[in-house]
């Protein structure tokens, strides 16, 4: 922050969520950095969604479901726990969770970076189209199914079903995976995945603290990709 | 949709706050359930005697039927619900004379601590009705109903109490709950309404009849039950937790040293004390979470 940021207080036990949001809705690209305290989150859903504006939210607690949706540009600072679909279709930006995330966080997001200091649950970047998501502990069932693009790195365990039906993001696991899901498969971790992972362990903060070379890549294996004559009888 | 909540106290010094608690958890799910509301709470016991949970419509002359039955009975009324108090040897009698003089009145719950309180309306008004915020006890489960597939009525609120000291709230729907229940008909445990959530409960019942902890009965649901949920439950000295594999149905828990605490949404966690500093995590699918009383 530089020092012409302007800051500004917001407590959520005295004014909403619709409050808040319309007030860091009405600033627009270009205008100037500022930085946003949120107080009182108790929870409450859509806290610091929608958001088009290079400025800074910090949210002092655990935030409800969509928390940072379809954000732009923003960073979104969550100090505590995230409900479900936490930054779902980001574009750009940042989102940050010191806590555990609930289920389907980063859904389908195409750009931006959401970091995750616990485990996030099911779901995990569900259909995602370019996001970058670091889970610092582990993710559940289902994480990554039909992702398009991007990359979910996982510092801990993977559920069951990991990359169901992906497309082409790429996936890093640091610790076991339960079961890879259809189409998914492990593959060769080249230098220029370690220095792809090694950008994300930036992201992350955590550059130099952990070697890239214990993770594996999982990937889709395309054989989805085309219709295939010989399953003509399945439809 | 709805919501379900669930305290278990682990400092007895929190006891006296536990209807305060809970009934500030069950105001916030409101959104996620307005149409009915209930709750189970586990108080003091009396050693010897059993709480009959009765309920019967508005205006009910709960005193009335006291004197009918006779016998050493005491009686807490409260509003559409009752508390009688019988002693263990006369429970059974109890019981059968009830049906007979005043077959208007339900027999809701039964155990040594539980007490059990459901009806329609907001869940503010139902705690409220009842008092639930001056209830003392060691834990309780509550839920909030947006009915969906059946009728707004007092009989599909939840909880659901199929055994002695036993209740389960239940956020989803069972697909196999037909085929559970001539199961459980043949078993032998009765089930009153058309309710899958009921046959959920029966089923635990079941099991913890089978000698199985509560946590082995829960278990077993994974294997038995199929549909989607996330299912609460309390026994005399237990609470417990499972989600099925899926997960669909949301579910956030927060544990410190005083007490353990379940909501649908953290929203419901949001004003217990200590929260800040609270161990908060999402259940995980697929797996049986249990505390014990005894065992703490």
């Amino acid at each position: 922050m530089n020092a012409g940021t302007q800051s500004h207080a917001v407590d959520l036990s005295n004014s909403t969520v619709r409050e808040l949001n319309t007030a860091l809705h009405a600033l627009k690209a270009g205008s100037n950095a500022s930085l946003w305290r949120v107080t009182n989150p108790g929870g409450l859903h859509a806290i610091a969604a929608g958001l088009d504006a290079p400025i800074t939210v910090e949210v002092d607690g655990p935030v409800g479901y969509y928390c940072g949706g379809m954000n732009k540009q923003a960073t979104v600072l969550v100090k505590g726990s995230a409900g479900v679909g936490v930054a779902e279709n980001m574009m750009s930006g940042l989102v940050e969770v010191e806590g555990d995330a609930s289920q389907a966080a980063g859904a389908t997001a195409h750009g931006g970076t959401l970091i995750i200091g616990g485990n996030a649950a099911a779901r995990c970047g569900i259909s995602m189209k370019g996001i970058d998501i670091v889970v610092k502990g582990s993710v559940g069932h289902m994480s990554a199914f039909m992702a398009q693009a991007g990359t979910l790195t996982v510092f801990g365990d993977a559920g069951e079903a990991l990359g169901d039906s992906i497309y082409e993001a790429r996936l890093y696991v640091r610790g076991s995976v339960k079961s890879l899901g259809a189409d998914c498969i492990e593959k060769e971790m080249r230098d220029e995945h370690k220095a792809q992972l090694f950008e994300r362990f930036k992201l992350a903060g955590v550059e130099g603290q952990i070697d890239p070379s214990e993770f594996k890549r999982y990937g889709s294996a395309r054989t989805l990709y085309h219709f295939h004559v010989d399953n003509a009888s399945a439809y | 949709m709805c919501g379900i909540v669930g305290l278990f106290i682990k400092d007895k010094a929190l006891e006296p706050k536990l209807g305060e608690m809970l009934s500030q958890m069950l105001e916030v799910m409101t959104d996620r359930g307005p149409d009915s509301a209930g709750f189970a709470v586990y108080g003091a016991s009396e050693p010897g005697r059993v709480k009959l949970t009765l309920r019967a419509s508005e205006g009910y002359d709960f005193a009335g039927l006291k004197d009918k039955l006779g016998g050493s009975s005491t009686l807490i009324e409260r509003e559409t619900h009752a508390v009688l108090s019988v002693p263990e040897a006369e429970v059974d009698a109890v019981k059968t004379r009830i049906a007979e003089v005043a077959p208007e009145v339900t027999v809701v719950g039964s155990g040594a601590r539980m007490e059990l309180y459901k009806e329609v309306g907001l869940p503010r008004d139902v705690a409220g009705r009842f008092k639930l915020s001056e209830m003392s006890g060691s834990h309780g489960i509550g839920h909030t109903r947006m009915a969906t597939e059946s009728a707004v009525t007092t009989n599909g609120a939840h909880p659901f109490s199929t055994g002695d000291d036993q209740c389960l709230v239940h956020n989803g729907s069972l697909s196999n709950h037909r085929g559970v229940r001539r199961e459980l008909e043949r078993q032998g445990v009765s089930l009153k309404t058309d309710n899958d959530s009921e046959v959920a409960a029966g089923y635990l019942t079941w099991r913890m009849n089978e000698g199985r902890s509560l946590g082995e009965a829960l278990e077993d649901s994974l294997g038995d039950l199929d549909g989607f949920y996330t299912f609460v439950v309390g026994t005399e000295s237990g609470f417990g937790v499972l989600r099925d594999p899926i997960a669909c149905k949301p579910a956030v828990m927060a544990e410190t040293d005083q007490y353990v605490a379940f909501g649908s949404e953290y929203r419901a966690l949001a004003g217990l004390p200590g929260i800040e500093n609270a161990r908060v995590w999402e259940p995980e699918p697929a797996k049986a979470y249990f505390w014990d009383r005894k065992a703490a």
